[in-house]
């Protein structure tokens, strides 16, 4: 028990550090010019569905913050906010997903897209738009236009690219009961 | 590659360098809060010129900046730009009148409010950006999660943040070695790739990176455990240092500016309005 919460924040760390290389340095065209795919998303998703809603939340918050500082300016903590939001939300999934098992079947699938779906929802459409006008009063049209395209991309990456990562990597663990006796 | 860029730590003689990581973070969280807070334009005036100051005494030249600094201004210009685009009555609605200066076309008015609206948070950015520049450039990184846990975060959460600093480099090099392993069998990114492809294409070198990763996660966990990480409640650091004088100082300043910030807005209001 005790190495698992010291597994939990060495993910953080390492989690966060991924989330901050995704975000910062890969730079994937989607349609829309000038934007890019956030994969940072789709491994937040994954680590959040491993390691639980703690772990989500901070890496998150980290990720985002320490993306924020290395462009130089005070993190745009609304935004911040709505990170870790998706990584708890995501993570409070993670008991059901059961990832590290490797069983996972087309229900659990179903259940990780809803969450992320949820998640990235409820963060980008609601916490960080709600808080940009509370923090920094800006427009409402503005910020709720933004948080709408910002959901609909993270959703398209997180369920797509972060639904194909997971099934990968529970097919690298051997399931449980997969051993016959001869 | 760009790495040396990022979070990059500039060693100097200067009185904000001898600040211990502890005030220079809790100095920075003040001031944010303070920052936010506040769109009285006196107010942020002054913030201004304390951060400007604070800038002035670090020693650290701004064509070392240049880079951030270039960002921050496209970023600002293109903010400014969208909240134009999307509401160019916000002004009016904060501060209740509306004067115009020329009319551009369709919906689009120039007034006055809406230019001071824009102003003031343009403002914000320019009272935010040289204190952020400095945490970063003036905090040791060895520091910083000793500076978390004093100001009350756990330690393990401090340690968190510690990993993450410390291993960006090395995921940022894994990243790039698989990237171009994999895009010499052919995986592509680039435009010439249906977008769902590149979606598809991103997992081939997501994965083995991720698998890496799970990996350092493990080894990382267990020698931590072996020397007997999280066995207390509390731990020392080697990088901790004592408070000096200044560092009460600057404490002291953060706390006041904090505080005339949530003053001024309780007794004023949040906004300035010099058009009533």
């Amino acid at each position: 028990m005790k190495n698992n919460n010291i597994k939990t924040f060495v993910a953080v760390g390492i989690g966060a550090a991924l989330f901050f290389v995704l975000g910062r340095f890969v730079a994937i065209p989607s349609p829309v010019p000038n934007t890019n795919i956030s994969l940072q998303y789709a491994v937040l998703g994954l680590m959040a569905a491993m390691y639980g809603p703690v772990a989500g939340g901070l890496i998150g918050f980290i990720g985002h913050a320490l993306i924020d500082l290395s462009w130089g300016g005070i993190p745009w903590w609304s935004w911040v906010i709505a990170s870790a939001f998706t990584g708890v939300v995501v993570g409070l999934f993670a008991k059901k997903l059961n990832v590290q098992e490797g069983d996972f079947n087309k229900a659990k699938f179903a259940m990780f897209a809803v969450a992320n779906l949820i998640a990235h929802a409820a963060a980008w459409i609601v916490v960080a738009p709600v808080l940009d006008i509370l923090i920094y009063a800006e427009p409402v049209k503005k910020v709720f236009a933004q948080g709408a395209f910002a959901a609909v991309s993270n959703i398209i990456t997180a369920v797509v690219v972060g639904g194909l990562l997971i099934l990968a990597y529970t097919k690298t663990i051997a399931k449980k009961g997969s051993l016959d006796k001869e | 590659m760009a790495a040396n860029t990022v979070l990059n730590y500039m060693p100097r003689k200067s009185v904000v360098h001898e600040l211990t990581g502890t005030t220079k973070l809790a100095f920075f969280l003040l001031f944010t809060f303070a920052s936010m807070i506040t769109y009285n334009i006196w107010v942020l005036l002054g913030l201004m010129v304390v951060s400007f100051g604070a800038f002035k005494l670090s020693h650290i030249k701004l064509r070392e900046v240049r880079f951030m600094l270039v960002f921050m201004l496209v970023f600002l210009a293109l903010n400014d730009f969208f909240i134009f685009l999307f509401d160019p009555n916000q002004g009016t609605k904060l501060y209740g009148t509306r004067t115009v200066l020329c009319h551009l076309f369709w919906r689009y008015d120039l007034t006055a409010e809406q230019l001071f609206y824009i102003l003031n948070i343009s403002l914000k950015y320019f009272v935010a950006l040289p204190v952020a520049i400095l945490f970063i450039s003036a905090t040791n990184p060895s520091e910083f999660a000793a500076s978390l846990n004093s100001i009350g975060i756990s330690y393990k959460a401090g340690y968190s943040v510690a990993i993450a600093l410390r291993y960006i480099p090395d995921i940022q090099r894994d990243y790039h070695a698989i990237s171009q392993a994999q895009q010499a069998r052919g995986v592509e990114l680039g435009r010439s790739e249906p977008f769902f492809k590149r979606l598809k294409n991103s997992v081939s070198i997501l994965l083995p990176l991720i698998l890496t990763s799970l990996n350092r996660i493990d080894t990382i966990s267990n020698a931590m455990e072996l020397r007997g990480f999280g066995k207390s409640d509390k731990r020392t650091w080697y990088t901790r240092r004592p408070f000096a004088r200044n560092d009460f100082i600057v404490l002291a300043l953060g706390a006041m500016l904090l505080l005339i910030s949530i003053v001024v807005t309780v007794i004023f209001g949040r906004f300035y309005n010099p058009f009533v």
